[in-house]
């Protein structure tokens, strides 16, 4: 099956069936970039473009991967770069992109709603790679496919964030798409930094780390940023790491079998120690292995209804 | 000479509290008398102009005390033609415009402009000075000079007066010259960097938030500085639960504190911003239901006084952009009889003749404007209403210069079918002949 609307903006909006879908085909792209050719030919004469008006290293590799990894085209732009500069506006860059005939596009900005407003200005399917504290679905995925893949289901798994959920796009994706599968997700942060009635989503919300740690599978750690500070959210990033620092001695709450995630880019010594980023139980790493397979899953699933690819046989990975 | 008789069976003037047949004898921009049976076309004088209204609604014209007419320094949104215009098709006979222009409205030179280029436009343009000098918040504007220019109250509206020395100080001042302080109300701090009301949607969405807290903080020192002072204060554009009960507790204490209410702060919630349209962006921001539902209350028992729209023409390629680049504001000139009506009256929240109070009588009891109904000698501003009509909201019917309206594509209950401004017929529709 296909993601329904044609586009990935959000994972709020998704039925458990569609994210199930997307897992399982992830599954069997991860097997393909494990091979030694780690190519298909399933994007072939599609046109993918990625327009990043953040900095990004890690999700801008990856989605470039996965395309080129499905033989899809793919061109990527960065706003320090181009016309932005000049001041052309989004509406503006999108339309002369397209006009270049492009098939799909991969948005990340700054402002939330960025791709929902692309997918009214233009005919490409539109990937939501970010949109400022809104949601950054392939990223809710990728965290929800390296849990799946590591307990062999996601239903009654505890999952804990930590961290600014306050400004934090990947919180909002892995709390719906954690809920949508039956997880029970917890939140845990200052006060200051966990917005307005975000209990309302079905999560339970923490702001004593130890407590929120007990019991719990999944510590899912979000990158804090030192403007944060600036802004007067809490006094000092070394009170942070007092408060909210993920180190060994508290690991010792957690369930048997636990693991230990963050999205990155870590702060070592802020939210995480280094021992417990690179201990046996962290999968950071993995997360981004399967970043790259979650991706074409997406692309994959997005293109899958095009007729034309269907004549060629070349759409089952 | 008569040249224009307006009759119906359905006068509603509040100004002089009555309801029934009627018939305005109009001479050139004057009422030259008002009796209370209909008129007949047989035995009225040829030569002049018959407007038999039928079972429609003959009131006083209507008055939209916050509109922002953009000229001087954006006429690509709107001019003062233009913007009266859209006053016109919306049964407006005459509007107050906001001072945050270009320049800003802080000198009698900036009022004798605006009201020079009002002079030939469809309704009469009312002018609201700053309270500071290009709303900075910092120094008063002239403001005795200003009000010999003609300025009918002074506010730094887009903007909170966040020193409450200097707030107390234009109280004081204006109070001195008998005009109103229109207050802007919202912490700039606590809504710093938002654009949405905070609350679980906000949250979902991940947009910056502006609390309901900033609004009633400021509503609460306003009104505290109106009872310390005993100048008048009205609230512009309240929106939240907490500044109607703050409004209504005033009120019952005799502090002298009037309200506004806009038809999208009645009629829409915060839900529909799942849609990313930047027309639903505005300051301050469509609320939650119970905020809907308390602006409701208030509106029925007085608390809010009137009925304003707003006005905010923005440009195209000011509105068409990413959600958190988006300037505030909607148009509302030519929706706004229709929301009232539909959202209102139909709903059976106000009766119409609670309505026209809000938008006739009050207004001009607040600031104190040369209307007083249908009296011999009384200008000549009529608005006719069909209450039933129905219609579909289209923008490239608007007469306002600009598009940025999020009811686009609403079906509405009930409309300004034909409004007479200085004695003159300045807009109808087809039904009206």
């Amino acid at each position: 099956m296909g993601i329904r609307g044609g586009h990935l903006l959000d994972l709020e909006s998704l039925t458990a069936e569609e994210i199930i879908s997307i897992l399982d085909a992830a599954r069997s792209f991860r097997e393909v970039i494990d091979r030694d050719i780690k190519k298909v030919p399933t994007l072939r004469g599609i046109t993918v473009v990625n327009l990043f008006y953040e900095p990004s290293t890690r999700t801008r590799i990856s989605f470039e991967l996965a395309e080129k990894r499905l033989s899809a085209d793919s061109l990527s732009f960065s706003s320090v770069t181009s016309s932005v500069q000049k001041g052309e506006s989004l509406k503006d860059t999108i339309q002369n992109i397209e006009a270049m005939r492009t098939d799909m596009v991969v948005l990340r900005h700054s402002s939330p709603g960025a791709a929902n407003f692309l997918t009214r200005c233009c005919d490409s399917k539109v990937i939501n790679a970010g949109d400022g504290a809104h949601e950054h679905p392939t990223q809710g995925l990728l965290d929800i496919f390296t849990m799946r893949e590591r307990y062999g289901r996601v239903k009654d798994l505890r999952v804990l964030i930590v961290g600014d959920i306050k400004h934090s796009r990947v919180a909002r994706s892995n709390i719906w798409g954690l809920k949508k599968l039956g997880a029970q997700v917890a939140i845990c942060g200052p006060s200051t930094l966990l917005p307005y009635e975000i209990e309302k989503t079905g999560v339970e919300v923490f702001s004593n780390l130890d407590k929120a740690l007990e019991g719990v599978d999944v510590v899912n750690i979000l990158r804090i940023q030192r403007e944060r500070q600036d802004a007067g959210y809490f006094p000092t990033l070394r009170e942070y790491t007092l408060l909210y620092g993920i180190d060994a001695t508290r690991l010792k709450r957690l369930n048997p079998g636990f693991t230990i995630m963050h999205p990155g880019p870590m702060n070592r010594g802020v939210e995480i120690t280094v021992d417990v980023a690179e201990s046996s139980d962290s999968v950071i790493l993995e997360q981004v292995t399967n970043g790259v397979a979650v991706r074409m899953a997406v692309l994959y699933l997005l293109m899958a209804k095009e007729p034309i690819a269907d004549k060629e046989g070349v759409l089952t990975p | 000479m008569i040249d224009l008789i307006v009759t119906g069976d359905n006068v509603i003037d509040r100004y002089n509290d009555y309801s029934g047949a009627g018939a305005l004898y109009i001479s050139d921009d004057k009422i030259e008398s008002f009796e209370k049976q209909k008129a007949d076309p047989d035995s009225v004088d040829k030569n002049a102009r018959f407007i038999d209204a039928g079972d429609k609604i003959i009131s006083p014209g209507l008055v939209d005390m916050h509109v922002h007419l953009r000229e001087p320094g954006r006429e690509d949104e709107e001019t003062i033609i233009t913007g009266c215009e859209a006053a016109s098709a919306g049964g407006f006979t005459a509007v107050c415009c906001m001072p945050n222009t270009r320049p800003v409205i802080d000198s009698q030179e900036v009022v004798r402009f605006i009201l020079s280029r009002s002079r030939f436009s469809s309704a009469r343009v009312f002018v609201i000075g700053s309270i500071s000098r290009d709303l900075d918040g910092k120094q008063l504007s002239e403001i005795g000079d200003m009000v010999d220019a003609g300025i009918v109250a002074i506010t730094d509206d887009g903007k909170s007066v966040m020193n409450a020395q200097l707030m107390r100080n234009g109280m004081e001042y204006a109070g001195m010259f008998g005009i109103p302080v229109i207050s802007h109300a919202e912490d700039m701090n606590l809504s710093k960097n938002g654009k949405v009301n905070e609350g679980y949607i906000s949250t979902v969405l991940g947009i910056k938030g502006i609390p309901s807290i900033a609004e009633d903080i400021i509503v609460a020192r306003d009104i505290y500085l109106s009872k310390f002072t005993n100048t008048p204060i009205h609230i512009a554009h309240i929106s939240t639960k907490g500044s109607v009960n703050l409004v209504r507790e005033a009120k019952e204490e005799g502090i002298i504190v009037t309200a506004e209410a806009t038809p999208h702060h009645f009629s829409l919630t915060d839900e529909l911003l799942r849609s990313f349209d930047t027309n639903l962006i505005v300051n301050p921001p469509i609320r939650t239901q119970a905020d809907v539902d308390a602006l409701h209350e208030g509106l029925k028992d007085g608390t809010i006084d009137c009925v304003a729209s707003d006005h905010a023409p923005h440009s195209p390629e000011e509105k068409d952009v990413e959600f958190n680049q988006a300037p505030f504001g909607m148009l509302g000139l030519e929706t706004s009889v229709g929301l009232s009506l539909t959202y209102l009256v139909h709903k059976g929240v106000l009766t119409i003749e609670g309505l026209l109070e809000k938008m006739t009588v009050n207004p001009t009891r607040i600031l104190k404007l040369p209307y007083n109904g249908f009296q011999a000698g009384s200008l000549a501003d009529v608005t006719i209403i069909d209450p039933d009509l129905e219609w579909i909201v289209d923008a490239s019917k608007f007469r306002s210069k600009s598009r940025n309206s999020p009811y686009v594509g609403y079906k509405l209950r009930g409309k300004a079918v034909c409004t007479i401004c200085n004695g003159k017929v300045v807009y109808s529709e087809n039904s009206m002949g």
